[in-house]
């Protein structure tokens, strides 16, 4: 999924690319999402949760993508403050709203699966903390992100932010593991296989891949976005000038 | 040596003295510490549970009100240019800053958050351990909060961005603290709470530094 950053960090190369890549993965996405929802929806009940297991199939993939956004974001915060790319810059502000709705999508779907399966609409459970936590963090990115108004000191001081919070993460996690755990554990990266019957583990993986894919699509699209709107305000600054 | 000692000298008296020294948050401190009664009702006994973590948070929120002045101040003024300039390393320089933001409202405070939680109805056994982590969390609360503080330096409103920025690194060590005030209160042990927060210290004191340079560097660019 992670395109190579070497090839693409010439921005010709990278309009080049998304121009049809963006479209492609979007298509992707609609595809597999149609298909995994198919599969979701005339999967049989379980036998425990009953027709609620449907809404693994949108929480799970959002919560992995909550997850795997951040990584971007940091990955293109650490190549933007090395290398000071402002294309890589623009990946992580891109990421940083599309991570926070993952986030969001994760939080409130998984309030109404608890409802109806734990009772509660939230428990400060150890699993939906450390999404919150992570929630918080990509609300500070994008409120420091807002607060600066010149850009190539907003963009060095938002992947410092990044990085502090991919160093923190890890602590995060572990503290509120360490604190309080009813949320169940993994059940389908494990050691001895999944624990989950095809019937629900192949929608499951359908609708992972179609988030990705919907990810993909929407990141290109706002890199390009980001871009244009760069190169517009340069031409702006030009025509002033002159 | 005497370079660094009268950095620490200047830090201190600057965060002791110009507005938001330890009267102010010992005073802030105080005053959540009243209405958490006034909020949650005078009952004793529930009072009593929450002693504790209550006393724990307020803490932790005190620790964040002076901290937009920690580098905004030098900032302002041109100091921080020089204090880049000058030939100790701005790691070394931001690691003073924030052990004097530390001594200034950090162990004062410590010395206010035992009488607060007895205040609230916590058993005076408790004291010690409270005293203590409030120790050891003012540090990783002044260490995480001067990433903050320097991150948010140019912004607009930047004490309330700074806050935003800091409560989610704040996050573990209210955890561990409060993990093992916990414990201590109902007899389990308390070790590895304060273990815990006693390491996530050392690793703000350690790492904190070297984010809150290149923060400020990318500031004064």
């Amino acid at each position: 999924m992670i395109p190579a950053p070497a090839f693409l960090s010439n921005p010709e190369r990278f309009m080049a690319f998304s121009r049809w890549a963006a479209p492609m993965f979007g298509l992707i996405a609609a595809i597999l999402g149609l298909a995994g929802l198919y599969l979701g929806f005339s999967a049989p009940d379980d036998y425990q949760q009953g027709a609620t297991v449907r809404i693994m199939f949108i929480h799970v993939p959002a919560a992995w993508l909550s997850m795997f956004v951040y990584g971007c974001l940091a990955v293109a915060s650490l190549l933007s403050l090395i290398f000071r790319h402002a294309l890589a810059d623009a990946a992580a502000q891109a990421a940083a709203p599309l991570g926070a709705g993952f986030t969001f999508l994760a939080l409130v779907t998984g309030s109404l699966w608890g409802r109806p399966m734990w009772g509660t609409w939230w428990v400060w459970d150890a699993r939906l903390t450390s999404v919150l936590v992570l929630f918080l963090f990509y609300l500070a990115y994008i409120a420091l992100r807002a607060a600066l108004d010149d850009e190539a000191k907003a963009a060095r001081a938002c992947a410092i932010l990044a990085l502090v919070g991919a160093v923190n993460l890890p602590v995060v996690h572990y503290s509120v593991v360490w604190w309080n755990s009813l949320h169940q554990g993994a059940s389908v990266f494990r050691a001895d296989g999944p624990a989950m019957p095809p019937v629900f583990l192949i929608p499951l993986l359908l609708m992972s891949l179609a988030y990705m894919a919907a990810f993909g699509a929407l990141w290109l699209v706002s890199i390009r976005g980001e871009v244009w709107r760069r190169r517009a305000e340069a031409a702006a600054l030009r025509a002033a000038r002159s | 040596m005497s370079r660094i000692s009268a950095l620490l000298a200047r830090e201190t008296a600057l965060a002791w003295g110009r507005g938001g020294g330890p009267l102010v948050s010992v005073g802030f401190y105080a005053g959540v510490a009243t209405l958490l009664p006034l909020a949650i009702g005078p009952e004793a006994q529930r009072l009593a549970a929450i002693a504790p973590g209550a006393a724990w948070v307020a803490l932790a929120l005190a620790s964040l009100l002076s901290l937009d002045r920690l580098f905004e101040r030098d900032f302002e003024d041109g100091a921080l240019d020089l204090l880049t300039l000058s030939s100790t390393p701005l790691e070394l320089t931001c690691a003073i800053k924030c052990l004097s933001q530390w001594l200034a409202t950090g162990a004062p405070l410590a010395l206010a958050a035992p009488i607060a939680a007895i205040g609230l109805g916590a058993p005076p056994a408790l004291a010690p351990l409270i005293f203590a982590c409030a120790l050891v969390g003012g540090l990783a609360f002044a260490f995480t909060g001067g990433i903050g503080a320097a991150l948010s330096l140019g912004a607009r409103r930047g004490g309330l961005l700074t806050a935003v920025i800091v409560l989610p690194l704040f996050v573990p060590p209210v955890i561990f603290g409060g993990g093992a005030l916990d414990a201590f209160a109902s007899g389990l042990g308390w070790t590895a709470g304060f273990a815990l927060l006693c390491a996530y210290a050392a690793a703000a004191v350690a790492l904190g530094p070297l984010a809150m340079a290149a923060a400020c560097r990318n500031a004064l660019a």
